[in-house]
């Protein structure tokens, strides 16, 4: 007797538009393991992040406060997947957009809000998209390995960002911390409902939308998903592969950029150490559980935007890491991939001699 | 003061030496693992956890390559077995390792043990300029040394080295010579997975000997990189991983002579050596010197028909 998979004809839609969800549910199971060595009684720790996160007008404002750089950063990591382009760099596409809106806003001295408002974004969609950019053309002119690229750009960018706010930037004010000066109030998004909740969140669903329309409704869309699955046919059909390569990178890049002026118009208010905690890491996850849907990633960015909301409360009342929600995204990651492999094959066992 | 640094420069290249060698292991079975970041962080953990317990650091060192060695079993099982993508799981594993030993290491933050002390090789360590730096250095460093020799002579003095680069070659070919195709992978993937965990517990048992939350602080991606470099040999993995211990001890030295230049730029040198390497390398490849293995990143199914 022995096990053998069997590739299926067809697989059912159910079970691959459920997978994603078992997936995490599996996780949800597994990690709770985890929390039982690390002495956390998980079933009490799954019941707070839902009560922190959702349980209160309070909670789901600062879980869309969350779900706003996410969205952001998946749409962009999520644009380069489409396209086979691994773009691993979105946390230092954040810092760098972070950085670009600073300098405006720090800087310029613009007093129209939305003057101000357009500069700081141009600024941080240019800034991201640039870092990107250098992968992508590195990736374009000589096939280097853009996954390594970008990540390493995003060691750079955050000592980048460490540099000038423990450095030049840093606040003559501010009682030696790493942040800059606060930001003029014409530099600033405008809140609601009397919560952290900034019109960053409402631009993000925007940007979704009109991601889903560039690549179901027009020629560029197009273009990206046939050299993304055939870019052997892609350059028979005449297709500039090298410079879509380029000019996808940049624009993922880009958009993961705005996260940064998100942030830092919306919430901060000001460049700082660590503004972002790891949130181009989590688009990575968003845009592989989304596959390849625009609406797919705010939905799956609200969910990891709950996540880390309760991973902060938890990190509160039971003092564990905030890193913990990394081992809980990885294992999101692995049983996706191994629910792939049932949705692909069929596993039977099957009877008589080894060699049969 | 080329002795010290030279000295410098082997100490900060060792842990990147190990990751290489054993992203090597995996790369010549046909498995990218971009889970290096995250094996080194286990390894570090589970070798300082063991030798704070038990005392010993050979036991943290058996310790750091068992744990990393079963964590990468999930990544081999994934895409060896389940045929997953590489790159995702290979992720999946760095972010993982980040969070558990992030977890399990609170309790360790703050302990101190006897880290690895130096061990003087008789002779050897008295050649001029080389002798100290190579030969007056702790166990650890001889068993990279050791590594180094023994990966090559296994990838081209045995049979089941030429076995295991036919797999990453060519594994239909393997297959039909009767190599348990699979079997190689999920092994190369699980002991290479292993090594890296011993450049971790280098870490955390003899560079600095404690535990710091994140202390890779990125060696396993620039490891990922010098693989590349190396064209998957060690001989020059071994190059490589020298190469950045001297960049780091360079850019350490400037910092103790108290240089003007910021601290956060000099740390970002490393990383920027790195891409210019990756790219130089990159570009020389394309020049016809490939050495990649030629079924790198994709799983292998016997039904399918190329």
């Amino acid at each position: 007797m022995r096990l053998i998979a069997e590739k299926r004809e067809n697989s059912s839609r159910l079970f691959r538009f459920s997978a994603p969800f078992v997936s995490v549910l599996i996780a949800l199971f597994v990690a709770g393991f985890l929390l039982i060595f690390a002495g956390v009684n998980p079933g009490e720790a799954y019941v707070e992040i839902f009560r922190e996160a959702l349980g209160s007008s309070y909670g789901l404002s600062e879980t869309l406060v969350k779900t706003t750089p996410l969205i952001f950063a998946g749409l962009g990591v999520s644009l380069a997947f489409r396209m086979q382009i691994w773009n691993i760099g979105a946390e230092g596409q954040i810092y760098m957009g972070a950085m670009g809106a600073s300098w405006v806003a720090l800087f310029s001295g613009i007093q129209n809000h939305w003057i101000m408002l357009a500069a700081m974004f141009s600024a941080a969609f240019c800034c991201g998209g640039l870092w990107a950019g250098v992968a992508g053309f590195l990736r374009a002119k000589w096939r280097v390995n853009e996954v390594i690229i970008t990540l390493l750009m995003n060691y750079i960018a955050i000592l980048w960002v460490d540099y000038l706010v423990y450095g030049p930037w840093k606040d003559p004010k501010g009682f030696n911390f790493p942040l800059t000066a606060q930001f003029s109030d014409a530099a600033r998004f405008s809140e609601y409902f009397d919560t952290r909740l900034h019109s960053g969140f409402f631009l993000a669903l925007f940007c979704a939308l009109l991601i889903y329309l560039f690549m179901e409704r027009t020629i560029w869309g197009y273009e990206i998903k046939v050299i993304g699955s055939n870019p052997k046919a892609a350059q028979y059909a005449g297709m500039k592969t090298g410079m879509a390569i380029f000019l996808v990178l940049f624009l993922s890049g880009a958009i993961a950029g705005i996260a940064g002026f998100s942030e830092v118009a919306g919430l901060q208010h000001r460049l700082q150490h660590g503004i972002s905690p790891g949130y181009g890491y989590t688009a990575i996850i968003i845009a592989w559980l989304a596959k390849r849907s625009a609406l797919g990633v705010v939905i799956v960015s609200f969910l990891m935007g709950v996540l880390l909301v309760g991973g902060d409360s938890l990190q509160i009342s039971w003092q564990l890491p905030v890193a913990f929600v990394y081992a809980f995204q990885g294992l999101i990651l692995f049983f996706l991939l191994a629910s792939d492999f049932f949705i692909q094959y069929r596993v039977r066992l099957k009877g008589g001699r080894a060699n049969g | 003061m080329v002795e010290i640094l030279l000295d410098a420069t082997v100490r900060a290249g060792t842990p990147i030496l190990f990751a290489t060698l054993g992203a090597i292991i995996n790369e010549r079975a046909g498995i990218i693992n971009l889970g290096i970041e995250g094996l080194m962080l286990i390894g570090a953990l589970a070798g300082f956890a063991a030798t704070s317990l038990s005392g010993s650091l050979l036991i943290g060192v058996i310790a750091a390559f068992v744990a990393a060695l079963l964590a990468g079993s999930v990544h081999g099982f994934i895409t060896v077995q389940l045929r997953g993508n590489q790159i995702v799981s290979g992720l999946a594993l760095t972010m993982f390792g980040i969070g558990i030993t992030a977890l399990f290491g609170r309790s360790m933050v703050g302990l101190t043990i006897a880290g690895f002390e130096r061990l003087t090789i008789p002779g050897l360590s008295m050649i001029p300029v080389i002798g100290k730096p190579f030969f007056n250095q702790d166990a650890l460093i001889y068993l990279s040394f050791v590594l180094v020799f023994a990966i090559a002579f296994f990838f081209y003095r045995t049979r089941w080295g030429l076995a295991l680069r036919t797999v990453g070659e060519n594994p239909a070919a393997a297959d039909t010579c009767g190599v348990p195709v699979n079997l190689y992978r999920f092994l190369a993937v699980s002991i290479g997975s292993g090594i890296v965990g011993i450049g971790g517990a280098y870490l955390s048992l003899a560079s600095t000997p404690m535990w710091i939350e994140n202390m890779s602080a990125g060696r396993g991606w620039i490891a990922v990189a010098l693989v590349i470099f190396a064209s998957w040999s060690s001989y020059r993995a071994l190059a490589g991983a020298y190469l950045f211990g001297g960049i780091t001890a360079m850019q350490l030295r400037f910092q103790a002579m108290g240089t003007t230049i910021s601290a956060h730029i000099l740390q970002m040198l490393p990383y920027i050596f790195t891409i210019l390497v990756l790219v130089i390398s990159t570009v020389r490849l394309a020049k016809g010197a490939s050495q990649q293995p030629e079924s790198l990143g994709q799983p292998y199914d016997r039904e399918d028909r190329k």
